[in-house]
């Protein structure tokens, strides 16, 4: 099986046997359920856009998938629909003058929202910037990748969904598969994405990322506390995105962000933007604050600072 | 007995399509083996995932999508030949409008199946159908595309059918009701296309895209290259069938496609001199497009070529004696279904996501799958205009009509693709 990044291989190396074999499988399980597919595949078939449940198809569903991902990771799987906390809009800060491009973040991030390790996908990717130009997109790299960080001369600019206030991903959507909720933080229902992926040409940050190939998350690495909406596993040919950690952050009392946990240097602040006396207000009213992309008026909830 | 009579008309439509010369079934045959080898990628891309594509996070729509915008514009301008058509008062007239319509149904079953075999899950397309799912409309431009696209297609249908139909049983179409369709469906070939130019235009996050000449640039290259390949069809289909198309209708539309092209090309000089004049982050794309950027240049000897192609088209079009001279002719319509083919395809997709949203250059090529399956969609294109050919020449001619029953119908023509000297043998309407 052609692996990512790997193209340029001849795309056809598979044997006659293996050719017929596969499709029969397709043939047999195209792009429809089999006519004696157990009953949970036609329920996920014909399951409704996620804000259309009513609260009992809602927790048929979430059995479902307790029972589908705990026999096939082999262990206890939660999916939660935990709703958002009233008098909570999240808001994030990342402070520039400390972030060392150590990408911590990133792998944290892809432990605990059950990413797919093959082929692998970044929710949160650090872009190395030439202190002498700033940020400047078109001269960011993505790759470096040198003994040590940090490196003479360079920044680092982690970026991720911006969480919007106007994403014009939700707009594109012709499905309306993705949506910002009443906390400020923009799903996707996995199991309603067709995935045409107009939301990533939308999306100006790059936060949108595509399952290309069916995930492939070990049983091992698996992170069994899952949200419906956020981190439980995904199926191929659907759009994934960060959300905040929306299992972590809706529980009473909440929980940081993976990112936020990791980070070695402090540059990861996270809170509630409705709270007069949170870390993110203060950070706003008193640091030199800026959002990518002002002029697109997408209105992100992710600021990058300067504290030093 | 009109349902009786429906039904006499379809089973004398299969039986009709079955029936053909040796070309005929030659090229029918050719077009299945295509057609299969095309299903085979895509159940081989079904059981993998779109990741046998070339396209990735950085590059999202490739070659099928790229494919999927040139046909909307062939599908839209193969309509707007009916307005020359009534202008000029051609003759074959209802020839011209059937032609084109049936092009355009064509063409449309395309631009549907590359939208298919794009998305990641096709199990889930009746997720943009209104009561059973949600169909985002009118915030999602897609959804505008879904309508419009799905509205075209049927209304083309319907024209096409009702004329053959009644011609079939031998009494001219109510013009009452073909004139105001044949006229609504002016407009709506021009917002087929506009609305899925504005489905790039609308997005801020594309600086490439979002330039409002998008639209006006779309249009104007559709009337070089839907009416270029109708002129083949034309000259293809006189040759040999016994429909008979006069000189001057071809030369007049090579004439509307000298003009188009320069508006075509003076649109794309203003976005050329905008971009590189101003020279801001949002040159970038172009950039990339037109001279490679940072030793990365895949499009830039397709972009050129395409250029050339159009530039040489637009003067053998617009100088009469080249024009009316059908060995120089027919260079430029082929010149001009390229150019656009490759500035209109890949040449708008690809430079819209590249470089990506944060700077990343990937260099996007489609995989032997992709083109496998592309190669499937188009030749399953050629076979369902092949059929309504087959269906409408016929009638067109006066060798397919009903019978004195009123019901069962009378093959004259069994052969369908004729050599021409046989054509001049026999007499017309024997």
């Amino acid at each position: 099986m052609p692996t990512q990044g790997k193209r340029d291989e001849p795309a056809f190396r598979m044997s006659r046997r293996k050719m017929m074999k596969g499709v029969a499988a397709v043939l047999g399980a195209m792009a429809l359920p089999a006519k004696d597919a157990p009953a949970s595949v036609w329920e996920s078939f014909f399951q409704k856009n996620f804000r259309e449940l009513s609260p009992d198809d809602l927790k048929g569903v979430l059995a479902r998938l307790e029972k589908e991902y705990s026999e096939k990771y082999k262990k206890a799987v939660k999916v939660r629909a935990t709703p958002p906390v009233e008098g909570i809009l999240y808001g994030y800060g990342l402070d520039l003058s400390r972030c060392i491009g150590c990408r911590r973040c990133v792998y944290a991030c892809v432990g605990e929202n059950n990413q797919s390790r093959d082929p692998q996908i970044h929710w949160i990717r650090v872009l190395q910037l030439n202190k002498e130009r700033g940020v400047d997109l078109e001269d960011a790299e993505q790759y470096y990748n040198p003994a040590k960080v940090p490196e003479k001369g360079h920044f680092y600019m982690p970026v991720q969904c911006q969480q919007c206030e106007y994403p014009p991903c939700v707009k594109v959507c012709p499905v309306q598969a993705t949506w910002k909720e009443r906390d400020g933080i923009t799903v996707v229902d996995y199991n309603w994405c067709i995935g045409c992926r107009y939301c990533m040409a939308a999306c100006p940050y790059g936060a949108r990322h595509f399952n290309w190939k069916k995930p492939g998350l070990p049983s091992a690495e698996m992170n069994p506390e899952t949200h419906y909406l956020g981190n439980r596993p995904r199926p191929v040919g659907v759009v994934e995105k960060c959300t905040f950690c929306i299992q972590r952050v809706r529980n009473i009392p909440g929980r940081y962000t993976a990112c936020v946990e990791i980070c070695p240097v402090g540059a990861r602040k996270f809170g509630n933007l409705l709270d007069p006396e949170s870390e993110m207000r203060y950070i706003i009213e008193n640091k030199r604050v800026f959002i990518l992309k002002e002029d697109l008026n997408t209105r992100p909830k992710f600021f990058y600072f300067y504290a030093t | 007995m009109p349902m009786r009579m429906i039904w006499g008309f379809f089973k004398g439509t299969l039986v009709l399509v079955a029936k053909g010369s040796k070309a005929y079934y030659t090229w029918v045959f050719t077009l299945l083996c295509f057609m299969g080898i095309g299903f085979l990628a895509y159940l081989y891309q079904l059981q993998h995932g779109l990741i046998i594509t070339a396209m990735r996070d950085q590059v999202s729509w490739g070659f099928y999508i790229s494919n999927f915008t040139f046909l909307v514009g062939v599908a839209a301008a193969a309509v707007l030949l009916v307005i020359p058509a009534y202008v000029y008062h051609w003759k074959p007239l209802k020839e011209v409008a059937v032609l084109g319509e049936m092009l355009a149904v064509s063409a449309m079953v395309m631009c549907l199946l590359f939208v298919t075999v794009d998305i990641g899950r096709p199990d889930r397309f009746w997720h943009l159908i209104p009561k059973f799912g949600i169909l985002n409309f009118p915030q999602s431009l897609l959804a505008w595309d879904v309508v419009v696209l799905n509205i075209y297609l049927v209304l083309n249908l319907t024209i096409a059918v009702y004329i053959l139909y009644n011609l079939y049983h031998k009494r001219e179409p109510n013009k009452s009701f073909t004139t105001p369709l044949l006229l609504f469906s002016i407009p709506a070939a021009v917002s087929i296309h506009t609305v899925t130019a504005f489905l790039y235009n609308g997005l801020a996050a594309r600086p490439f895209w979002n330039a409002s000449i998008l639209a006006p640039r779309f249009l104007a290259s559709a009337f070089c290259s839907g009416p270029a390949l109708m002129i083949i069809l034309f000259q293809v289909i006189r040759k040999y069938t016994r429909i008979e198309i006069r000189n001057e209708a071809i030369f007049k539309v090579a004439e509307l496609i000298a003009y188009s092209m320069f508006i075509n090309l003076f649109l794309l000089g203003a976005e050329v001199f905008k971009e590189f004049y101003s020279n801001t982050v949002h040159l970038a794309p172009l950039q990339y497009l037109l001279e490679g950027l940072k030793g990365h240049n895949d499009l830039v000897p397709y972009i050129w070529t395409a250029m050339i192609f159009n530039v040489s088209a637009f003067f053998l079009f617009l100088i009469p004696q080249t024009r009316e001279n059908y060995v120089t002719l027919n260079i430029g319509c082929v010149l001009i279904i390229i150019g656009v083919y490759i500035e209109k395809g890949m040449g708008l997709v690809i430079p819209g996501l590249v470089p990506d949203t944060l700077g990343e250059i990937y260099e996007y090529s489609p995989t032997g799958i992709e083109i496998l399956l592309t190669m499937g969609i188009w030749a399953t294109g050629l076979f369902v205009y092949t059929l309504l050919l087959r269906v409408a020449v016929p009638i067109l001619t006066g060798e397919f009509f009903v019978g004195d029953d009123g019901r069962t119908a009378v093959i004259v023509d069994t052969e369908f693709i004729r050599r021409a000297d046989h054509l001049a043998e026999q007499s017309y309407r024997d």
